[in-house]
């Protein structure tokens, strides 16, 4: 019983304690400048700052912020097209789908989890929704809610098998990630749906105030996210259940209640993801959204997440989204092909999560 | 009593039950219910349409997915050792890729089998360490590499057919001792794997920093060095599963397997390798392909519409697993 908890989660303790020291070693470190006086008598306010500036640049967010303006500034020098406004925007039309699933994904990987169904799920949303809308004869508005609710539900049912089940979370969304597709393939049985009218595209191809208009509903998302994980209880709840399980059990916080919302959050914006997708491209496939679970994993990786659970934030994520799509986009600009850009944004998702690493390594080892 | 039993070193208690208590002891198992889930799906589906059990149709599958189950040997290594490689698919296209160009460009062609076998090693080795060393959690570093591989397989082949193989190129048409090259791997390797697991100190040792990894290191067992080791293994079986991939028709596409990598992984967690680390066998793992195989075509066979099949693959998988985690539970090997 006892071994069920996170005691043993491999690479995960030297991040979690990376915190303690850094905080630690650069509150000693002004002192020690301040010719050998003891740390107690130096640790005023200077001090202080000094430690939340060194614990803010070694930052997961820090060193992603790092690179995406390098790349801005490298990018932009190779291609004049890339740092115009209008480019900006477009390319915030296009990453919105992955961010929508990269939001929820960022809570379901702090709990210690994974959801690797959400690009089947999007699938099979979309599906539904051109299915009910063309051949069962509904409104598209109730087909748009069909769409929503069968996200919702393809995340329910994940989340109740890894709660009620115990089926561990990669096995049961790898199982999904099969079956949900499978469905969005077996409903569709090949034929694609479109002929969309025109309000329908507002959402994917017109603009708000300027601004792509999905960039506000996910902006809207986000910060509903951002509040959930940082400032709620609920949240809490997630962060502790991704560091100790066990413990969170014994305190009497309903661990698989929060597991069961935070899975069917995730399925519920896949479903989101899928409306936006399909009023973007004016058509529906059942293929839509194949391989998008790794993009988001990547993006919320990137952004400083412990895929050991525990460790993640909301805005590390907006910044991994932003990265990929900006890399994308500016090595398509300068000429390189679709292709070879997957090689670039694997190599900075390992980099970045070596870089992090090396730097706690270190200076885990100067303590 | 269930200490004393899956030992191993308890043989000659299993040698003094009686017969239909050992027969039940092991249809208990993962392994005796994969080879039952087998034979039953034989018979319903043999029943409905005799032709899915002509010679040719039972061949036909074990040929074609032999190299997932050579895979799936070192992937349920990976795992039981606590890792995972979701980079494996693209790897093995890699590799098949290579192998395929050699042997166009004229090497001898032994070089053409051997080299990305070596490359294949050297490869999930330097991932092995740099898990291992620099501490990148395997799940992030294989889904880097996934990228890596794949867009870097199709941008610089586009996905181009390898044909005009020379002669004598094909290993996987080679029939050796009557069986065909690739069943014949998939036998020998699973049979020497599962001994080495069960009966080597390295095996052994895979299993240990799988289940608790602190007690291992106490115990003298390194962590790190153990699990470069399983990649470096793991990194065999891709290689010799590539070459099989590559030989096995006249043509060669230079991309990558689509959901390969899944394939893989489900094999050895249906072939009833834990996820958690610590559990499971690789004789499991190789029905499970074999399993997996046979499900998808009977599909063929009971004339369900081809569209239906990855849903219908899905619910029996989710089954597989369900059964397998009540059973665990009910013996109380979960938590």
């Amino acid at each position: 019983m006892s071994e069920g908890g996170g005691g043993d989660a491999p690479g995960g303790w030297p991040a979690r304690l990376a915190g303690g020291w850094l905080a630690r070693l650069a509150g000693g470190l002004p002192a020690r400048l301040a010719g050998g006086l003891p740390a107690r008598l130096a640790g005023g306010l200077p001090a202080r700052l000094a430690a939340t500036m060194r614990r803010l640049a070694l930052r997961q967010e820090a060193v992603l912020g790092v690179i995406l303006v390098l790349a801005l500034v490298v990018l932009g020098h190779l291609s004049d097209r890339y740092l115009t406004a209008e480019n900006l925007l477009n390319q915030g039309r296009l990453m919105t789908e992955v961010a929508l699933i990269a939001l929820p994904m960022t809570l379901v990987i702090v709990t210690g989890g994974i959801d690797l169904s959400v690009g089947s799920t999007l699938g099979l949303a979309a599906i539904l929704l051109g299915v009910s809308w063309k051949k069962l004869g509904l409104p598209l508005e109730a087909a748009i809610g069909v769409a929503l609710l069968s996200g919702a539900a393809a995340g329910f049912v994940n989340g109740w098998f890894i709660t009620r089940m115990r089926v561990p979370p990669l096995i049961m969304t790898l199982t999904t990630l099969a079956f949900y597709r499978g469905l969005a393939e077996g409903i569709s049985a090949a034929h694609s749906v479109r002929g969309y009218p025109d309000w329908f595209a507002t959402l994917g191809q017109g603009e708000v105030a300027g601004v792509p208009s999905q960039l506000w509903l996910l902006l809207a998302m986000a910060v509903f996210c951002w509040v959930l994980l940082a400032r709620t209880g609920f949240g809490r709840s997630v962060h502790a259940i991704g560091y100790n399980e066990v413990a969170v059990r014994f305190s009497a916080i309903p661990a698989d209640r929060v597991k069961l919302l935070v899975y069917t959050l995730s399925g519920l914006s896949a479903g989101l993801a899928a409306w936006v997708f399909v009023s973007r491209v004016g058509t529906t496939r059942s293929d839509m959204g194949m391989g998008v679970e790794l993009d988001a994993i990547a993006a919320v990786v990137m952004g400083g997440a412990s895929i050991c659970g525990g460790i993640g934030t909301i805005p590390g994520t907006v910044l991994g989204v932003v990265l990929i799509q900006l890399l994308k986009n500016g090595l398509a600009l300068t000429g390189v092909k679709g292709d070879a850009t997957i090689v670039v944004i694997g190599a900075v998702l390992i980099a970045s999560v070596l870089f992090t690493n090396l730097v706690q390594l270190r200076g885990w080892r100067a303590r | 009593m269930a200490l004393r039993g899956p030992s191993g070193a308890g043989g000659g208690t299993v040698a003094r039950r009686p017969g239909l208590a050992r027969i039940a002891r092991l249809l208990a198992s993962q392994e005796g219910m994969l080879l039952l889930a087998i034979l039953l799906l034989g018979a319903v589906v043999g029943a409905i349409n005799p032709r899915f059990l002509a010679e040719r149709n039972l061949q036909s599958i074990l040929l074609g997915n032999a190299y997932v189950a050579v895979a799936a040997i070192g992937m349920s290594m990976v795992i039981i050792c606590g890792h995972i490689d979701i980079s494996v698919g693209s790897l093995i296209g890699v590799l098949a890729t290579l192998s395929g160009t050699l042997a166009v460009a004229g090497l001898p062609i032994p070089l053409c089998w051997l080299l990305p076998i070596l490359l294949g090693v050297l490869i999930t080795t330097a991932m092995g360490a740099m898990i291992a060393f620099l501490r990148i959690p395997a799940i992030v570093l294989t889904l880097g590499m996934l990228s890596i591989l794949k867009g870097g397989l199709i941008s610089v082949t586009g996905g181009a057919w390898i044909s005009d193989l020379p002669r004598g190129y094909q290993i996987a048409q080679t029939a050796p001792l009557g069986v065909k090259m690739p069943v014949l791997c998939m036998l020998l390797l699973t049979a020497a794997a599962a001994a080495w697991m069960r009966y080597s100190a390295t095996g052994r040792s895979f299993y240990a920093v799988g289940g608790n990894a602190e007690a291992a290191e106490l115990s003298g067992i390194s962590r790190r060095r153990t699990t470069v080791l399983v990649f470096a293994v793991h990194g065999l079986f891709v290689g010799i599963a590539a070459v099989l991939y590559a030989t096995q028709l006249s043509v060669i596409q230079s991309s990558v397997p689509a959901n390969l990598e899944l394939t893989i992984i489900t094999a050895a967690v249906v072939g009833g390798v834990s996820i958690l680390g610590g559990a499971g066998t690789v004789l499991g793992a190789t029905l499970a392909a074999v399993l997996i195989a046979a499900i998808g075509s009977a599909l063929i066979f009971v004339d369900l519409s081809p569209y239906w099949f990855r849903a219908v693959q899905g619910v029996l998988i989710l089954l597989t697993v369900l059964a397998d985690l009540s059973r665990r539970r009910r013996r109380g090997t979960l938590p």
